[in-house]
């Protein structure tokens, strides 16, 4: 009797105190990543910026105090003779150089920003991600006429990757017109091959792990692998990476239409119009042109930071 | 007829070069003609180096790479022969078992999603229900809780990894299950536990095992019949025991020689045979025996010209080397040793000559060569008595009976050979562990 | 007087937001000039660990160090970075268990070697390389002139090994650390480097502490052996006092754990059951009682004592040790 209850303390206690060191968890990775995540201050702050800048995109030209095309103080504003308007009470911002309220303008363009960014980022991930998968796949589980696919697919993106964005930018430009669809293709075309390239690589190293090798002696359809097992391994240097985009694609749009290749029309703003515009005042108003900069700036740092955030929340060798 | 029997297997992989198109500018020779059987029920034990092919092999088997030549029949069907969708269904009859633990499992798959996936695919069960009650039955019976079902492969150990691992090739049912590496990437105190496991699921379930591994005593732990792989090709195959009480293979020598044994007493008294340089690559193999670059007891005809077929001595211990049978009754020695240092049986070699043979004087020089070629019933051999005749016009006698010695003073008869010092003083390789104890 | 003697040797892991991790805790042994000593235990006793810890290799950041590291008189561990470089590779020297990754990619092995001998010997221009050509040949590398134009890429395994083992004697120290030096490579390159180590220990008198969790390795080389758990040292015995009467169930269990090659066939072996990750603090208790067969209710209030309890200078942390010779382990 006495012996049975020494043993059942003693296995008590031993629980008890294993219990302690314990660390019960339950979830995928997905999941873990996404705590590291909120864990890390970068990301929270990137987010909010992130944010902030969605809310003004969104709502922006519901609380711009004037219109952006109002020239209300057309009187104020003289060009040529280098007299402008800087910040004040009524105007935040200033005027621009045509008397409109540049923090009008300034909130109505966060949309067509946001929208430059996002569809320009879009259109290369898609395609690039089309083209990658298919290579990606055609390598890994294609055999040798895969591995030709490939190469020739690969051949393709180098040739694409050799263009200078600014010289298929202007190409597409002659072609479409001058338009803010312009600016996105052109900013969306040199994305492709990245995503392509990136997508391709990270399939090819999956393609190589062990676990594939076990889905394929078990007798998987190859389809099936790469969908289960390849793809979803490979995605995150590809999220991680449209994140980071977003602030290229953003900051490569205000570059094109700074040189003039962007949306002419005076009633849709976007920061880099704004910022084409009131370079030829710098001398005079350089307020203006500081405005728009630094909204691009902010923008890009925030999804830069979350998109490093997510780098390394994603790593694989952090886990666990 | 074995369960799964490997006829010539051939695996060589083309390199490949270009910048647009690519040519092939040469193969490397991963396998390079390997026969053996596996019985049902057994355990047969691959072992070798980096290198030697037995990855590549245990996949080829599996033709998840592709067969350049020979057959892999299971049971009456040729793996190498099949399409790809026939083979897609067969996968099911031939599992394996990975080394990396972590790197075998999909990260982002639970252990339910990793485990029926095989089952799906292969119609076992008839609905998720029926084959989560079949992967419970199977999660017990390789020591893992039914709540693993629905945790992911980064939450567990090591050692719990492995049995998911052997869990997912246990519920499909497989008539062999090809283990690479099981236990390689393991702590010693996990090893032991998988290794344990296997053992028991053999018994209660009647499994077959090809085990592939470097761990010569892993191998030997486990294996029935065991073959020691060196640079594409089979050098000997054993019964556990035969090989571990008298390994032919010069190679599998040095490789048993090397083994450490955690037992301070063993490993003071053992005799090192030490192999010098590195393993040729097997992109250009060496010609004859793939072996005698590195071989102490490499002789200056046949090793470096014909490559050695595995033959049976008896037993069912086949060799592939030229000279098994001398090095085992000590009519050849090592390089570097003295002839009495080898111990040769009594019964067949008599030691007084080669003991008289002083070790500094090169056997060149000494012109002493003994070769023998044993049949079983050996016949009293014709010592041919021809000082004269170089030991290179000895190169084409591949199927020679007998015994040949050059030097007509040893000449005796073939079960007496006269022990043969080829002894090259300049470099030692015997070690003994004891010539330096340590206060 | 030993040349080493660490006393408990504690290295904390903290860094921003997580909770500290206590690697090693309290490890304490010797190391005698000439002497071979071995640490022994499987991934995450804190072996390794300590090894960095004594070449003041460990990160300054997020990194506590405690206990005392006295090498021949000074304090390894409250040494300034400046003072340890000097030391590392003069006094200490390190052998890694990669030897790819622990060679310069880039740099021909031969500067590798040369520079060492420039910073710590003073040696310069064709001195330091007829240095280096004799240092390879010493470590049994053939042909040591072609081989110091190479690059590590272009060795093998075992000769990238040999080379790290030239790099680390070059300026005969009196203490050389080896971390897992042959776990990267095939057995009978192991049996070649081991042979190597053992020559250099008896010619030059260089002391070793090998860090290893093979068994095998240890029987063959150490005279004296630390066995370590969960960062602390669990045995200590002369090798052969340990092999024939291992007296922690730990060291039991991992004796039984190993199939041996001369062990004859159908002979099972008797694994510990449990993972490392069942463990308790040793502010609790043992460790190892999780895992132990053995434990009772005193092993479970609060740290065992090293206690001798079978014969004077074998020491074990148990409160429940194997005394018995003939006991199977279970």
């Amino acid at each position: 009797m006495g012996l049975i209850s020494t043993n059942t303390s003693k296995i008590d206690r031993l629980a008890e105190l294993t219990a302690a060191t314990e660390h019960s968890t339950g979830a995928s990775l997905w999941r873990e990543a996404l705590r590291r995540l909120r864990a890390s201050k970068m990301a929270v702050i990137g987010a909010v910026i992130i944010g902030l800048f969605v809310i003004v995109a969104i709502i922006g030209p519901w609380v711009a105090p004037y219109g952006p095309i109002e020239q209300t103080w057309r009187g104020e504003v003289f060009p040529n003779q280098g007299k402008f308007v800087g910040a004040r009470a009524e105007n935040w911002f200033g005027l621009d150089q045509l008397g409109r309220d540049l923090f009008s303008r300034f909130l109505v363009g966060a949309r067509q920003t946001l929208l430059v960014g996002v569809v320009s980022m879009l259109i290369g991930l898609v395609v690039g991600a089309v083209i990658g998968a298919v290579s990606g796949a055609a390598a890994t589980l294609g055999g040798r006429s895969g591995q030709r696919v490939d190469s020739f697919v690969m051949r393709v993106t180098d040739i694409m990757l050799a263009l200078p964005s600014l010289l298929l930018a202007v190409s597409i430009a002659a072609v479409m017109g001058q338009s803010l669809t312009t600016v996105m293709i052109a900013v969306g075309v040199v994305q492709v091959p990245i995503f392509a390239r990136l997508l391709r690589g990270s399939m090819l190293a999956q393609g190589r792990s062990d676990y594939v090798l076990a889905a394929r002696s078990l007798g998987i359809r190859k389809r099936r692998i790469v969908l289960t097992q390849i793809m979803p391994n490979s995605l995150s240097p590809v999220i991680v990476q449209a994140t980071l985009s977003l602030a290229t694609a953003i900051i490569e749009a205000a570059a094109l239409s700074y040189l003039g290749l962007g949306n002419p029309d005076p009633a849709v703003p976007e920061w880099g119009v704004m910022l084409s515009s009131a370079q030829r005042f710098f001398d005079n108003a350089p307020m203006m042109s500081v405005y728009p900069a630094v909204g691009i700036i902010i923008t890009a740092l925030g999804f830069t930071l979350l998109g490093e955030a997510m780098r390394e929340a994603l790593d694989p060798k952090l886990r666990g | 007829m074995s369960l799964l029997e490997l006829d010539g297997v051939k695996v060589h992989f083309p390199v490949r070069k270009g910048v647009l198109f690519d040519r092939t500018v040469g193969h490397v020779y991963a396998v390079d003609g390997i026969s053996l059987s596996v019985e049902a029920g057994q355990t047969y034990g691959l072992v070798g180096e980096s290198g030697c092919g037995k990855t590549t092999l245990g996949r080829a088997v599996l033709r998840l790479v592709d067969v350049t030549d020979g057959s892999v029949v299971l049971d009456g069907t040729d793996v190498a022969k099949l399409s790809e969708k026939e083979l897609r269904s067969f996968r099911r009859r031939l599992q394996m078992v990975f080394q990396d633990p972590l790197g075998s499992l999909n990260p982002r798959q639970n252990i339910e999603s990793i485990l029926s996936e095989g089952m799906a695919a292969h119609g076992i069960g008839a609905n998720q229900e029926e084959r989560r009650e079949k992967i419970k039955e199977i999660l017990a019976k390789v020591g893992l809780p039914t709540n693993a079902l629905s945790r992911y492969p980064h939450e567990f150990s090591g050692g719990q990894r492995q049995r998911i691992g052997i869990a997912r090739a246990l519920v499909l049912e497989p008539d062999v299950i090809i283990c690479d590496e099981p236990v390689s990437a393991l702590d010693v105190s996990i090893q032991a536990q998988v290794i344990n496991l296997l053992e028991e699921l053999q018994e209660s379930m009647g499994l077959t095992y090809l085990v592939i591994a470097h761990d010569l005593a892993v191998v030997r732990h486990i294996s029935d019949v065991i073959g020691v792989m060196y640079l594409g090709s089979l050098v000997e195959e054993a019964p556990s025991d035969a090989l571990y009480a008298e390994p032919m293979h010069p190679y599998t020598k040095a490789l048993m020689s090397a083994v450490p044994v955690p037992d301070p007493e063993v490993e003071e008294r053992r005799e090192r045979i030490l192999l010098h340089g590195d393993l040729p690559s097997p992109a250009n193999p060496p010609a004859g025996c793939r072996f005698h670059t590195r071989c102490p007891w490499a002789q200056a005809t046949r090793c470096a010209t014909e490559r050695p077929q595995l033959t049976d001595l008896g037993g069912g211990h086949k060799v592939a080397c030229h000279f098994a049978r001398e090095i085992a009754d000590g009519t050849i020695v090592r390089a570097g040793d003295e002839p009495a240092a080898s111990a040769a049986p009594a019964d067949t070699a008599p030691a007084d000559t080669a003991a008289d043979a002083p070790a500094e004087i090169p056997a060149q020089a000494t012109g002493e060569r003994a070769e023998t070629d044993r049949a079983e019933d050996a016949a009293p051999a014709e010592a041919k008595a021809d000082g004269a005749e170089a030991p290179e016009a000895k190169a084409d006698g591949a199927e020679s009976d007998g015994a040949e010695a050059d030097e007509a003073e040893d000449a005796a008869p073939a079960d007496t050979a006269p022990a043969v010092a080829e002894a090259d003083s300049a470099e030692a390789d015997v070690v003994k562990a004891d010539d330096a104890p340590k206060a | 007087m030993p040349l080493l003697t660490v006393d408990e040797l504690t290295v904390t892991f903290g860094g921003r937001g997580r909770k500290d991790v206590r690697a090693v805790n309290g490890v304490s042994f010797t190391v005698d000039q000439g002497q071979v000593v071995g640490l022994v235990g499987e991934s995450g006793c804190g072996k390794s660990v300590t090894s960095l810890a004594l070449m003041g290799l460990l990160p300054a950041k997020g990194v506590t160090l405690g206990g005392r590291a006295d090498f021949d008189g000074t304090d390894l561990l409250t040494l300034s970075p400046r003072r340890m470089r000097d030391m590392r590779g003069r006094d200490l020297a390190m052998i890694f268990q990669d030897p790819l990754s622990s060679l310069n990619p880039v740099v021909p092995v031969g500067v590798q070697v040369t520079e060492i001998l420039q910073r710590h010997r003073g040696l310069k221009g064709e001195a330091a390389r007829k240095e280096a050509a004799h240092l390879l040949d010493r470590v049994g590398i053939p042909d040591p002139n072609r081989r110091l134009k190479e690059f590590p890429h272009q060795l093998s395994g075992g000769m990238r090994q040999r080379a790290l083992i030239a790099m680390a004697v070059a300026c005969a120290p009196r203490l050389l650390i080896a971390d897992e030096p042959t776990t990267a490579l095939d057995v009978t390159i192991q049996a070649q480097i081991l042979e190597l180590l053992k020559e250099l220990v008896d010619q030059e008198g260089t002391a070793l502490l090998m860090i290893t969790h093979d068994l095998g390795v240890v029987a063959g080389l150490c005279d004296q052996v630390n066995v370590l758990y969960a960062g602390k040292v669990v045995e200590s015995a002369a090798r052969r006092e340990l092999f024939a009467h291992p007296t922690h169930p730990y060291t039991h269990g991992l004796l039984g754990s190993i199939p041996r090659l001369d062990a004859p066939r159908g002979e099972p072996l008797h694994p510990i059951r449990g993972s490392i990750n069942d463990q308790i603090a040793w502010a609790d208790g043992c460790a190892f009682a999780p895992r132990c067969d053995r434990y009772e209710m005193d092993c479970l209030t609060g740290t065992p004592a090293l206690t001798e309890p079978r014969a004077a200078g074998h020491q074990a942390r148990c409160v429940n040790p194997v005394l018995a010779t003939t006991e199977v382990p279970a």
